[in-house]
Parts: C-alpha cells; structure tokens; sequence
C-alpha cells in the first residue's frame, strides 16, 4: 500500500515521492514538473532540490542540514520552508513517507 | 508550487508561462486518446459523438505506438486512454508499455466491467500511473439502470479494490444528474471507502447522446445548489485525505465555461479513426473538417496550423456579443459544440452565456424539462440509441 493518509510532515520524517508522482525534467518546456494524476506541478528550483534530497532515507531534519550548510543559511529559517513545502505537497495527495516497521 | 489543474477528461492545461498563453499555442501537457468507441455500458450521457467510430475504422496497435511516440517526442506530458471503453482494445497493455518507454504518463479512463485482476496488473506492470473509474450510482439498483449493463456497479467495486491493492492511485468519477444528485453524499463517502486520492464530480454536459436525454438528466436549480454545498463541505472536511474537482452543468450559469480552456488552447483528442480534434464533440460540428493522423501531416503541423484547430482560436472569427465583450479572452464565448447544437452556427455565443439572445429561452426550457416526469433514457449504442422500455424507468 502506498503511504499513511493524512501526513503531518516533521523534522523527523522521511518523506518520499509516491510511485504516482514522478519528478521529471520537461525537455519541451526547458522545466521540472512534478506528474501526478490529471495534474502537472511546477515546482520551483528550491523545491526540486529538497525532493531530489527526500530519497526515503534522509529526514527532513537532514535535508535542511545540508541545504543550509550548502547555502550557508539558518537551520531553522531553511527547515521552516521545507515543512511548509512539503506540507502543501502532502495536502495534495503527492507525498507519502517512510515509517519504520512496527512488526 | 504552480498547481496546474487538469480537470476531467476534457480541457487539460498548458503548463503556463508568466506571459500566459494569449499568443502562443503550445503543445498541451496532456492529450486524450479516445482508442475506440466501442463499450458494453450504455450511458445516456456519453461523451462520445452519436455517430460512433466503428471498430473496422479504429487505429491499428501499430498507429497509436507511432502516435505515442510522436506525443512524447513534441512535449505532450500525460495521455488517457479512454474510450468508448479502451479495455475493449485487446492491446491495451501493449500501447500502454509503449507509452510508458515513451516517458509519458499514463492515465486510464474506464469503466472497468471488462477487466480482471490479472489484467490489472499486467496494466500495472506495463507502467500504468493512475486509474480512474466511473460510477453511475451508489448502488446497483439505480447504477445498472444508468449504464445501462447489468452487474456493472459490483464489478466497478471490485476493481477499485484491486486498484488499490496493486497501489495504483484511484480516482472515482460519478458523473451526475437529475436521478442520480440525491445520492451524492452516499458517492463521497464510497469514494472515502474505496480509498481512492480524487473524486471528480461531474454534472452532465449536454451535448451528443446527453442533449437527446436531456429531459431526463437535467437537474433543478434547487438540486444544483444543495450539490455544490454538498461538495464545498466535503472538500473542507477532507483536505488532505480526498481532491475532490467539480464540474457544473452550464445551463443555470451566468457565464459560460471556458471550454477545453479556449478552442485550439491547451488541449486536442484523437479519435478512434485517427482523427485530431480540439475537443471530443468537435465531430458534432458539421462543415469543419478534421485532419488525422494518418494524413501526411504531422501531429503538431495539425495542432499550429489545421483548419479546424484555427476557425475558433483567439478571438478573430467572433460575432456580437462576444466581439466587443469585455470578457471574450476569459471565457472565449462558451463552448462550440453547444453554441452549433443549440443556434446552428458555431460562431454564435454559446447560449449558456447570459449575454446570448437564446439564454433566457434556454434556461426556461431547462427548468421546465428539471420539472418534468420524463425518465426514460435513450441508452446510447451503434444503432443510433435505444429508448429504455417504460417498466424500467
């Protein structure tokens, strides 16, 4: 089954695109778009960087240390727009995340 | 994040630039591939023209892997395959694969009476993205009698459940109506139930097989209203959990819809024969004529440059009231369809527009038909229509 309903996206998640949702750059258009059912998102340059980094290993909490060391930015300023970016997209229906195994 | 929303089985969106499409005619993102005419059920309200593509007309499998690898090759994005019912191709998985090789995405758009378990998953295993599959009721009673196709709403139930199983995203379309409106908070919760990501509420469009039983469709003004309160208080309730995209019937607007996002804009279909077409009506429009892939022309040679994809593009060919309105590159003055099924002249306003000399006449007979007791569907076939007997309406 593909991902938990209802994501709340934390530092600790690990959020992965779901098999429906394909990142792809568009050729034609010269942009990266995001596939989804009877939608194309055009996510912008920040946003395909943090979903190239969201592999379904590294955490959130991760993918803002490196942006941040990357960007010599804030940590926090950083980690707050990921969440929030990754939160719309949950909001869509275009994420899912990884959850350890309970059994 | 731009979300570019493509909404049900008609107009599908350019990805748009900053500077807006006004002036330019990209390739669209998405293209609808009507690979046959064909389908067991019989809805009265089918998209498809009332002079069906027979099957000895249809593509061969070896046309639409050339077509798919021309789609891809121009920019087009997604493609659904739809119908007529396209599981009725027995090389659906085939064209499939070919278009998932291809990099595009893959849509399917079916009813899903035809399929089995294991032809799902050799659809899944081809590539397939998503699934999306009608529903005509909540329950058999009403359901079968829609479709026209006994036992069809268990199978549909069945295979929204393999869909899932095989963790292929879900969405349910319930194509609404005068008999069917009533059962539509029992439709959000089967959605809910079946787990499906989107639920398209579609009211019926009247033209084709639906303008023949529009008596029997066509909804009151009260019925239309509790609808969208249905579907506003849904869509609040399940942010996050299900997309639910909503379309209205236009007769009771004020202002017609942007039809398939303006004529020749941001989206074309191909006919089982082959034919490219600026909308899947288009054929009803008689004196226009239609360039197919099996000509000598190229795909988007036929997209920039046809006759028929330039008759209504832009404002240009507009007559009064649309030439002067202030709203003529909002709503590029309705639909064609509607305007040639209801004046005769594809030039005209379409009626649904409140500044269309027709609107009021139309609006009247629509409420009058909502009041009415006519039932009786004309079930859509290759034989022109069969009038359900009146047992069973």
């Amino acid at each position: 089954m593909a991902g938990p309903r209802n994501i709340s996206v934390s530092e600790a998640s690990r959020p992965v695109l779901p098999r429906h949702a394909k990142l792809k750059y568009d050729e034609t258009r010269k942009v990266w778009v995001i596939l989804a059912p009877e939608r194309v998102l055009a996510p912008d340059d920040i946003a395909v960087e943090v979903l190239q980094l969201c592999n379904g290993e590294r955490n959130v909490g991760d993918v803002a240390d490196q942006l941040a060391a990357k960007y010599a930015a804030p940590r926090e300023a950083i980690l707050a727009d990921v969440i929030a970016m990754l939160q719309d997209l949950a909001d869509k229906g275009f994420l899912t995340e990884i959850r350890e195994k309970t059994s | 994040m731009s979300d570019v929303t493509i909404p049900p089985s008609d107009s599908l969106a350019v990805l748009e630039k900053q500077r807006s499409t006004a002036e330019t005619f990209g390739i669209p993102l998405a293209v609808l591939l009507e690979i046959t005419h064909r389908c067991p059920l019989q809805c009265p309200y089918c998209s498809n023209p009332v002079e069906l593509d027979r099957s000895a007309k249809e593509l061969t499998t070896g046309e639409w892997k050339k077509v798919l690898s021309e789609l891809a090759e121009i920019g087009v994005l997604q493609v659904h395959f739809s119908g007529g019912e396209p599981t009725a191709r027995k090389d659906l998985v085939e064209l499939v694969k070919h278009a998932s090789d291809a990099g595009l995405y893959t849509n399917l758009i079916t009813s899903a009476v035809l399929l089995t378990r294991e032809k799902l998953g050799d659809l899944a295993d081809a590539g397939l993205c998503h699934v999306q599959i009608s529903f005509q009721g909540i329950e058999e009673g009403l359901a079968d009698r829609v479709a026209g196709y006994k036992g069809g709403h268990r199978k549909k139930l069945e295979v929204a459940k393999w869909t899932r199983e095989l963790d292929l995203p879900l969405t349910v379309n319930a194509v609404m109506h005068r008999q069917n409106l009533h059962q539509l908070p029992d439709i959000v919760q089967m959605a809910l139930d079946l787990d499906a990501d989107r639920l398209e509420v579609a009211n019926v469009q009247y033209y084709g097989w639906a303008l023949k039983n529009r008596a029997a469709l066509m909804p009151t003004v009260a019925q239309l209203d509790e609808c969208t309160r249905i579907v506003e208080e849904a869509r609040e309730r399940l942010k996050g959990r299900l997309t639910i995209d909503y379309v209205v019937p236009d007769y009771y607007a004020l202002r017609p819809k942007k039809c398939m996002g303006g004529w020749g804009r941001q989206f074309f279909n191909i006919s089982p024969a082959g034919k490219v077409l600026p909308c899947h009506a288009a054929e009803s429009i008689t004196g226009l004529d239609f360039e197919s892939v099996r000509s000598n022309h190229s795909i988007a040679w036929i997209w920039q440059n046809s006759e028929a994809f330039n008759r209504y593009r832009g404002t240009g060919w507009m007559k009064e009231p649309c030439k002067s309105c202030e709203f003529r590159e909002i709503d590029f003055g309705g639909c064609r369809c509607q305007a040639f099924a209801l004046t005769g002249d594809a030039a005209n306003t379409d009626p649904a527009c409140a500044l269309s000399p027709l609107h009021e006449t139309i609006f009247k007979q629509a409420e009058r038909e909502a009041e009415g007791e006519t039932n009786r569907f004309l079930y859509r076939n290759f034989a022109g229509g069969t009038l359900e007997s009146e047992n069973d309406a």
